[in-house]
C-alpha cells in the first residue's frame, strides 16, 4: 500500500512552438505522499502541473493518475484530482458559499451531500462566519484558503498545488502549510506541490524533485538531497567581511576549491567549497586582498545550497526576474547564472 | 445522462454569470443607459416629422405603354401602393406625367420624391420578367431620401411577395396554399398615431443591440475568465466542454434580451413607436438573430487570448455591421458594392425582418426568406465554431 504509485509520469513533454518547456520528464508519486517540484520560475513546474491536472495537453508522453491516462480519460482523472492554481479560482461577486456551490455542482455531487460538505469545508478553514459575504471583500489570506477549499469539493485523491504560498504573509503561509499537512495526514490525500520557496519544500515535502530547464535534475528526500553536498568533502561557509568589495567576490570565485559564491547581504557571503584545503585557501585569498573577516561560520546545507550546487545558479535570481511566460525563460536564466 | 447533464451544467454557468451581472451595479445601470443613449441620439438625429403621420409628398409617374393593350400590371401595382399607404400614411401620392416633371418638382420643393413605372413594366411582368420600378429621391436631403427609400422599399417588397404568391398559386394550387398565406394578413396592421423615422430605426436598433451584446459579451466573458484564471476551475471539472460555451451563451442571451426589452419599452414609452405585428414573433426573431451570431462570437472567442484583443476585434467588426446592415440608413441608398457586403451580414436580415414585423405587422410567411437565411447563417457558423472551440479548450 505504502509504496503504491498513484501518479506515473512517462516521458511528459510540452513544447510551445520550438521552445521545450517540459523536456521528457519521468517520475512516480506514491500514494499518500507530499511531493514537491522545486525550481525557479519558468523551469517548467507549472506547465507540468497543468498537464497533470488535464488543463494542458502534453506534446509527447503522458501520465497515469489513479489508473487513468491523462490524455485519454481526462474526465475520469478530473474526478480524482483537485487543483489549487496560482491564480484564485473564485468569482469576486459571488459569496463564499455560492462559489463553492457553483464549482461543486459541476461535479454532480448530490445536493444534500454538497450542502453538508460546503459547511464542513468552510468550518475547516474558519470561514463559516463569512460564508454569505462576497469573496471580493476577502483578504488575500482568506481568499487563498477559499482557493484551497474549492479544490477539495470533490474530495480528491490527489491535490495539485501551484505555488500555494505565493504572495502570502508568513502567518498565512504557515496556516496553508499546516492545512496541507493535516489534509495529508488525516485524509491520506496525495499532494503534489510546485514552489520556488525552499521553506515550503523543506517543511512540507516527503520527496522533492528539483526542476531546471524543463528537466528533473535531482529527486530525493530533503535530507538525502542535502547529504549530497554535506557528505563527501563539500562544506558551506558563511563569511562576514567588513570591507567586502566586488573584486574580492570575483577573486574568491576564481579559486579552484570554490563551487559557488552568493551574497547574503552587504557584508556576508555564502560560499560552497570542497577539499580539505578549502578553508585555508579562502582565508588566504581574503587576507591577500586586505579583506577583514569579522565572522566565519560553518553552515548546515539548505535546499538552496543543493539547488545551487546542482544547477550552478540560484533559485532566487531567476525567481526575482518575474518572468510571466515560460517562453521568456532563456534570457532570464542566463542572467541568473552566477559563474 | 449526456444531454441532461450538459444542459444542467449550462444552466449553472448561465445562472452564475447572471448573478455576477446583477451584483454589478454600475454595469447594470450601463445596461439600461447605453440603449437609452442610443435611442435619444437617434431620436435627435432623425427627428419626428411631427403631428399626424409622415405623409411625405411623392409623385407617381406611369410611363407603362402596356402589353397586348393591357396596362393591368402597372394599374394593380399603383393600386397596391395606394392601399398600403392608406393604412400607414407614410407617403402622400400624387400623379405626375413625366420623370422630368418629378425632378423639377423635387427641386422646387413641391415633392420629396417620386416613383416611376417604366414603359416596359407590364411587358416584363406579363412575359415572366422582373418588373423594375424606379424610386427617385432628393439625395441632397439624406434624411428624407432615406425615409422615402425605406418606405418605398417596404411597400414594393410587400407587393412583390403578394404577386409572387399569386404566381405560385396559379402554378400549383395545393402547394401554394401550404406555403403562402393570403396577402391580406400582411396588410392588416394599421399604423396609428404618430409615425416617424424612428419607426424605421427602432426595430433595427433592437436587433442590433441584442445580437451585438451576445457577440461582444461572449468573447469578453470567456476571455476574462481565462485571464482571471476562473476558467481553470470549470475546466478541471468533469463536464462537457460544450456546456461551458452553451452556458455562457445562455447567460449572454438573457442579458441581450433584457436589453432588447429595455429598448422596446423606451421606444414605445418615449418615442411613441407602435408595434403592429406579434410581439412573440419579435422575440422569436431576436432569438434567431442571437443564434445566427453565436457562432461568430465563439470563433472570435477561440482566437483571442485576452479581453483587450477580444474587445478590439469586436469593435472592428461592429462598426461596419452597424452602418452597413441598414439599421440607421436604408441599404438601398448605399453604393452597390456596399449593398453586396451588407448581404453577408446576418444583422441585415434580422433588422429587415424585425422592421417588417414591427412596422408593417408582417406574419411569418412574409419574412420566411429572412428566417431561412438567418437559420442558415447560424447553422454554418455553429458548425465552424464548435470544433474550433473544442480545439482551443484543450491547448
Amino acid at each position: 500500500m505504502a509504496n503504491e504509485s498513484i501518479i506515473e509520469v512517462k516521458n511528459l513533454t510540452k513544447m510551445f512552438n520550438k521552445f521545450t518547456a517540459v523536456d521528457g520528464i519521468n517520475f512516480d508519486v506514491k500514494k499518500g505522499e507530499i511531493f514537491g517540484l522545486l525550481g525557479p520560475n519558468g523551469a517548467g513546474k507549472s506547465t507540468t502541473l497543468r498537464m497533470l491536472s488535464t488543463l494542458a495537453r502534453p506534446t509527447k508522453g503522458t501520465a497515469i493518475i489513479g489508473g487513468f491516462d491523462i490524455t485519454k480519460n481526462d474526465n475520469e482523472v478530473r474526478k480524482l484530482i483537485g487543483i489549487v492554481s496560482e491564480k484564485m479560482i473564485m468569482y469576486n461577486r459571488l459569496t463564499a458559499k455560492e462559489n463553492l456551490w457553483f464549482f461543486g455542482s459541476l461535479f454532480n455531487i448530490p445536493k444534500d451531500v454538497l450542502t453538508k460538505r460546503i459547511d464542513e469545508l468552510l468550518e475547516l478553514v474558519q470561514l463559516t462566519k463569512w460564508k454569505n459575504a462576497q469573496v471580493g471583500t476577502f483578504s488575500t489570506g482568506m481568499r487563498q484558503r477559499m482557493n484551497v477549499v474549492r479544490a477539495l469539493l470533490n474530495l480528491p485523491q490527489v491535490l495539485f498545488l501551484d505555488e500555494p504560498t505565493l504572495g502570502l504573509d508568513p502567518q498565512s503561509s504557515v496556516e496553508i502549510r499546516e492545512f496541507i499537512k493535516k489534509l495529508n495526514r488525516e485524509n491520506g490525500t496525495t499532494v503534489v506541490i510546485t514552489t520556488h520557496m525552499m521553506v515550503d519544500a523543506d517543511l512540507l515535502c516527503d520527496r522533492i524533485a528539483i526542476v531546471d530547464h524543463g528537466r528533473i535534475v535531482a529527486l530525493d528526500t530533503s535530507a538525502n538531497l542535502k547529504k549530497t553536498i554535506s557528505g563527501a568533502d563539500t562544506t558551506i561557509i558563511s563569511l562576514e567581511i567588513s570591507n567586502l568589495s566586488p573584486e574580492l567576490i570575483t577573486a574568491l570565485r576564481g579559486l579552484n576549491c570554490v563551487d559557488a559564491v552568493t551574497q547574503e547581504n552587504t557584508l556576508t557571503l555564502r560560499i560552497i567549497v570542497h577539499g580539505s584545503e578549502a578553508f585555508d585557501s579562502v582565508i588566504d585569498k581574503v587576507r591577500a586582498m586586505n579583506g577583514k573577516i569579522s565572522s566565519m561560520q560553518n553552515l548546515q546545507p539548505s535546499l538552496e545550497d543543493v539547488f545551487l550546487h546542482i544547477t550552478g545558479h540560484q533559485v532566487r535570481d531567476t525567481a526575482d526576474q518575474k518572468i510571466p511566460q515560460e517562453h521568456k525563460r532563456f534570457g532570464a536564466s542566463q542572467q541568473g547564472r552566477i559563474r | 445522462m449526456g444531454a441532461k447533464t450538459l444542459f444542467s451544467h449550462s444552466m449553472r454557468i448561465a445562472w452564475k454569470d447572471l448573478t455576477e451581472l446583477f451584483r454589478n451595479r454600475l454595469g447594470l445601470v450601463l445596461l439600461i443607459v447605453m440603449p437609452l443613449f442610443m435611442m435619444v441620439m437617434v431620436g435627435f438625429i432623425y427627428p419626428s416629422n411631427g403631428g399626424t403621420g409622415a405623409n411625405l409628398p411623392v409623385g407617381i409617374v406611369n410611363e407603362d405603354s402596356g402589353f397586348n393593350n393591357s396596362t393591368l400590371p402597372s394599374q394593380t401595382f399603383i393600386m397596391g401602393l395606394e392601399i398600403m399607404n392608406n393604412q400607414t400614411h407614410f407617403l402622400a401620392f400624387s400623379n405626375v406625367t413625366t420623370m422630368a416633371d418629378i425632378k423639377d418638382m423635387v427641386q422646387r420643393g413641391d415633392l420629396e420624391g417620386g416613383i416611376v413605372i417604366p414603359s416596359n413594366f407590364s411587358q416584363s411582368i406579363l412575359t415572366g420578367e422582373q418588373g423594375t420600378v424606379i424610386v427617385i429621391t432628393d439625395n441632397s436631403n439624406l434624411q428624407i431620401s432615406a425615409q422615402i427609400n425605406g418606405y418605398s422599399q417596404l411597400y414594393i417588397e410587400q407587393l412583390s411577395t403578394v404577386l409572387a404568391q399569386k404566381n405560385v398559386q396559379s402554378l400549383n394550387a395545393t402547394n401554394a396554399l401550404a406555403v403562402v398565406n393570403p396577402y391580406s394578413i400582411q396588410l392588416q396592421g394599421v399604423v396609428s398615431g404618430t409615425t416617424n423615422y424612428f419607426d424605421f430605426v427602432a426595430p433595427g436598433i433592437m436587433a442590433m443591440t441584442v445580437m451585438m451584446s451576445v457577440m461582444t459579451g461572449l468573447p469578453v466573458a470567456i476571455s476574462q475568465e481565462k485571464e482571471v484564471g476562473t476558467m481553470d476551475g470549470m475546466m478541471v471539472a468533469p463536464i462537457n466542454r460544450l456546456s461551458i460555451i452553451l452556458g455562457k451563451t445562455l447567460g449572454q442571451t438573457a442579458r441581450g434580451l433584457l436589453q432588447g426589452v429595455i429598448i422596446l419599452v423606451l421606444a414605445i414609452g418615449l418615442f411613441g413607436v407602435a408595434i403592429q405585428g406579434s410581439i412573440l414573433l419579435v422575440f422569436a426573431l431576436l432569438l434567431l438573430g442571437v443564434f445566427s451570431f453565436v457562432g461568430l462570437g465563439i470563433v472570435i472567442t477561440s482566437f483571442t487570448k485576452d479581453q483587450e484583443t477580444a474587445q478590439m476585434l469586436m469593435m472592428t467588426l461592429m462598426f461596419p455591421m452597424m452602418f452597413l446592415s441598414g439599421v440607421f440608413f436604408p441599404i438601398q441608398t448605399m453604393p452597390w458594392y456596399m449593398q453586396d457586403i451588407a448581404k453577408f451580414m446576418p444583422l441585415t436580415y434580422a433588422a429587415d425582418a424585425m422592421r417588417k414585423v414591427m412596422v408593417l405587422g408582417a406574419g411569418i410567411s412574409a419574412i420566411s426568406t429572412e428566417i431561412i437565411i438567418l437559420i442558415a447563417f447560424g447553422a454554418i457558423m455553429t458548425a465552424i465554431a464548435v470544433p474550433v472551440f473544442r480545439r482551443m479548450m484543450t491547448r
